[in-house]
C-alpha cells in the first residue's frame, strides 16, 4: 500500500520553480530517501508533503489524506524533524517532549510512559531535565527525533537528520533511523546530500536535481544502471590492449583514457583472475596495474546529473547568490 | 470552544509561564525602564508644584503612577507579542505550525500567557508605586484598575502578534520599536494631560488606543480621569477585540 501519493507537485517561488512537477509514491513501511544537492527542492517538497507550504500546482496524499484539504488529519499522522532546529532551548528537553505530547493531546498517562520510552530509544533519559540551550547539537537532534514520535506518527520526515553532525554521532543516529523503522513500524521518508547515508538507510530513493526527480529506485538497482563493476586496467602501449579488450565476451563496455582502460562488467573481482590469463606477450601490451572500483551513488549522480554532488552544490550556490542579490535589487 | 482548543491554550500558556519564570534578568529588564521613569519623574515633579491641567489637589506621583503602569502593560504585551517573531528566528514557531491545532487557539494561548505576564510586571510596578508615596484611595478600585491593564494587555498583545506575523525577520525589530511603540507611549498622556499638547498634536493622541486605557487606569485608581471610564472601557473592548482578530488572522497567515 501506498502511504504516501505525490502527483505532478510544484511549487514556485516568484517565478521560480523549486519544485517542478514531481510525482513519486512511498510504500507503507520503508525508508524513502530524497538525495540532491543544496538547493534542490528537497525541504520545499517536505514542507509541502507536512502542510507547511501550500504547493503552487499538483496533489499529494499522505496515510490517505489529501495535503490540502485534509490538514489536520495529515498533521495528526506525521512526525517530522525539520533541518533546522526547532526546540525551545529556554526549555529543558523533557518540557520540550511534555509540550508537543500536549499539543497531540496525549492524556497524562500515556504522555509520562512515552516520554520515558522515547528519551530511552534516543538515550537522553539521563540529559532530560536540562535546559535544551546546553544540549551538544548531537543531543539536540536525538531530542528532536525523540519529539517527532511522541505522538506514535505513522510516518516520519526527516530533513537532513545528520547534517553538520560527527561521523560518530552520525552513525548512532542511523542506528536510531533502522531501529525506528523496524521496531516502531515506522515508514521514514528523509533527505540527505550525503551519498553513504542514502545508501545506507534507505530501501528505495529519489535523485533530485533541480527542483526535478532525474531517477528513482533502490539503491541495487540504481548502481546496476551503470553497468555494474569497473575495472580500470593500466596498459602499455593502451592501442593494443585496447583492441585485444574489447573482444572480451564478459566485458560490457570497454573505455579508454590517458593510457587507462575501462572495463564496465559484473562481479568485477572474479574476472581480475581473467585478465591474469591473457597472453600479454603474444598480444604485445604489458599490464602495469589493475583496480576494481564499485560503483556508488557518487557515480549514479554523475550518470544522471553529468556532474558531482559537490559540483552541484557550487553551482547551485551560485545560482542562488546570483537570485538573492536580484532580490535585494528589486 | 472545544475542550481541544482549550488544552491548545492551556499549553501556550503554561509554556509562557515557564519561560517567565526563568528568565528572571529579562523581567528585570524590562522592568528597569518604567521604574526608573517613576523614580525619576516621581520624585522630580512632587514638591509642592503642579502641573497644568492637573487640578492642584492631586499629587503627581499620584498621577503619574497610573501612567507607569500602562506604560509597563505597553512594552510587556507588545514583547510577548513580538515574541512570535523570535519563535520564528528559532524555529520553534515550525513546531507549533505543524501540530493539529487551530491557529486561533494558539493565539489565544499566547494572549492568555502574555496578559499574565505583563499583569504580574504591571502589579510589581503597582506595588514599588506604593513604596513611594502612592495613596489608593479603595482598594476595591484596584479591581476595575485590573480590568483596564488586562484589556491593554489582549489588545497590544494581539497587536504585536499581527507585526510579528507580518515580519520575516527581527531585522525590522528596532524600527518597530521607535516608530510604533514608542509614538504610542509619548502620545498617551503617561507623564502629563494630552490637552497640554498643541491643537494639531493633540488628534494623534485620540487615536492612541493606550490614552483611553491610561486615563481608565487613573480614573479607576485615582478617580480622576479625562474622559468617561464607560468611554475608556468602551474604546478598549473594541480595541482589543479588534486586536485578537486582527492578530488572529495575521499569523494564520503566516508561513514557516
Ligand atoms: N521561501 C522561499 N522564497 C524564495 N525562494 C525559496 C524559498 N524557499 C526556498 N527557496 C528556493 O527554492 C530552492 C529549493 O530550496 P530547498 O530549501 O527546498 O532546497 P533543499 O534541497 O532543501 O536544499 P538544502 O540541501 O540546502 O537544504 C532554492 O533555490 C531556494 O533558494
Ligand atoms: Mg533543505
Amino acid at each position: 500500500m501506498n502511504i504516501i501519493e505525490v502527483k505532478n507537485l510544484t511549487k514556485e517561488f516568484d517565478g521560480f520553480k523549486a519544485v517542478d512537477n514531481i510525482s513519486f509514491d512511498v510504500e507503507e513501511g520503508e525508508i524513502f530517501g530524497l538525495l540532491g544537492p543544496n538547493g534542490a527542492g528537497k525541504t520545499t517538497t517536505i514542507k509541502m508533503l507536512t502542510t507547511l507550504l501550500t504547493p503552487t500546482s499538483g496533489e499529494g496524499r499522505v496515510c490517505g489524506f489529501d495535503i490540502l484539504k485534509e490538514r489536520d488529519k495529515v498533521r495528526n499522522s506525521i512526525g517530522i524533524v525539520f533541518q533546522e532546529p526547532a526546540l525551545d532551548n529556554r526549555l529543558t528537553g523533557r518540557e520540550n517532549l511534555d509540550f508537543h505530547a500536549r499539543l497531540y493531546e496525549l492524556d497524562k498517562k500515556t504522555r509520562q510512559k512515552r516520554i520515558e520510552e522515547v528519551l530511552e530509544m534516543v538515550e537522553l533519559k539521563d540529559k532530560a531535565d536540562i535546559i535544551v540551550r546546553d544540549y551538544s547539537g548531537g543531543m539536540q537532534r536525538r531530542l528532536e527525533i525523540a519529539r517527532g514520535l511522541m505522538h506514535y506518527p505513522k510516518v516520519l520526515f526527516l530533513d537532513e537528520p545528520t547534517l553538520g553532525l560527527d561521523a560518530q554521532t552520525r552513525r548512532h543516529i542511523w542506528d536510531y533511523i533502522l531501529k525506528l523503522n523496524q521496531r516502531e513500524k515506522i515508514t521514514i521518508i528523509l533527505t540527505t546530500h550525503y551519498m553513504e547515508e542514502a545508501d545506507y538507510l534507505c530501501r528505495r530513493m529519489a535523485i533530485i536535481d533541480f527542483g526535478r526527480i532525474v531517477a528513482l529506485d533502490t539503491p541495487e538497482n540504481l548502481k546496476n544502471i551503470l553497468g555494474g563493476d569497473v575495472i580500470s586496467v593500466e596498459v602499455e602501449p593502451a592501442e593494443k590492449a585496447f583492441s585485444a579488450f574489447q573482444k572480451i565476451p564478459w566485458a560490457k563496455k570497454v573505455t579508454q583514457h590517458n593510457g587507462v582502460i575501462d572495463l564496465n562488467c559484473e562481479q568485477g573481482e572474479k574476472k581480475i583472475p581473467l585478465l591474469m590469463k591473457i597472453d600479454q606477450k603474444e598480444l604485445g601490451f604489458e599490464i602495469k596495474s589493475i583496480s576494481l572500483r564499485k560503483p556508488t551513488l557518487e557515480d549514479v549522480f554523475l550518470h544522471f546529473t553529468g556532474k558531482t554532488i559537490r559540483e552541484a552544490e557550487a553551482s547551485n550556490n551560485e545560482k542562488n547568490k546570483k537570485r538573492m542579490r536580484r532580490r535585494v535589487r528589486k | 470552544m472545544n475542550s481541544n482548543n482549550l488544552q491548545t491554550i492551556y499549553v501556550m500558556w503554561l509554556r509562557e509561564m515557564k519561560r517567565f519564570f526563568r528568565a528572571k534578568s529579562r523581567v528585570i529588564g524590562t522592568l528597569a525602564m518604567p521604574f526608573f521613569f517613576l523614580f525619576t519623574m516621581g520624585f522630580g515633579f512632587n514638591s509642592g508644584f503642579s502641573l497644568p491641567g492637573i487640578s492642584s489637589n492631586i499629587n503627581y506621583i499620584d498621577y503619574l503612577v497610573p501612567g507607569i503602569i500602562g506604560m509597563t502593560m505597553l512594552f510587556t504585551s507588545m514583547s510577548a507579542g513580538i515574541s512570535v517573531l523570535w519563535d520564528k528566528e528559532f524555529g520553534f514557531l515550525k513546531e507549533i505550525m505543524v501540530a493539529p491545532v487551530s491557529r486561533v487557539a494558539i493565539v489565544l494561548g499566547r494572549i492568555a500567557g502574555g496578559v499574565t505576564t505583563a499583569l504580574i510586571q504591571g502589579i510589581l510596578i503597582l506595588i514599588l508605586s506604593l513604596f513611594m508615596g502612592f495613596k489608593i484611595t479603595n482598594p476595591l478600585s484596584i479591581l476595575l484598575g485590573v480590568v483596564f491593564m488586562i484589556l491593554i494587555g489582549i489588545g497590544f498583545i494581539g497587536f504585536g502578534v499581527a507585526i510579528a506575523s507580518i515580519m520575516e525577520d527581527t531585522q525590522g525589530f528596532s524600527l518597530i520599536m521607535q516608530f510604533i511603540i514608542f509614538p504610542i507611549f509619548l502620545l498617551s498622556g503617561t507623564f502629563f494631560p494630552i490637552t497640554n499638547f498643541p491643537n494639531w498634536l493633540r488628534p494623534f493622541s485620540y487615536i492612541d488606543p493606550l490614552t483611553y486605557g491610561i486615563d481608565g487606569l487613573r480614573g479607576s485608581l485615582i478617580g480622576f480621569s479625562q474622559f468617561s471610564l464607560v468611554l475608556d472601557l468602551t474604546v478598549l473592548v473594541i480595541f482589543s477585540l479588534a486586536m485578537v482578530v486582527l492578530g488572529a488572522w495575521f499569523f494564520n497567515k503566516t508561513e514557516v
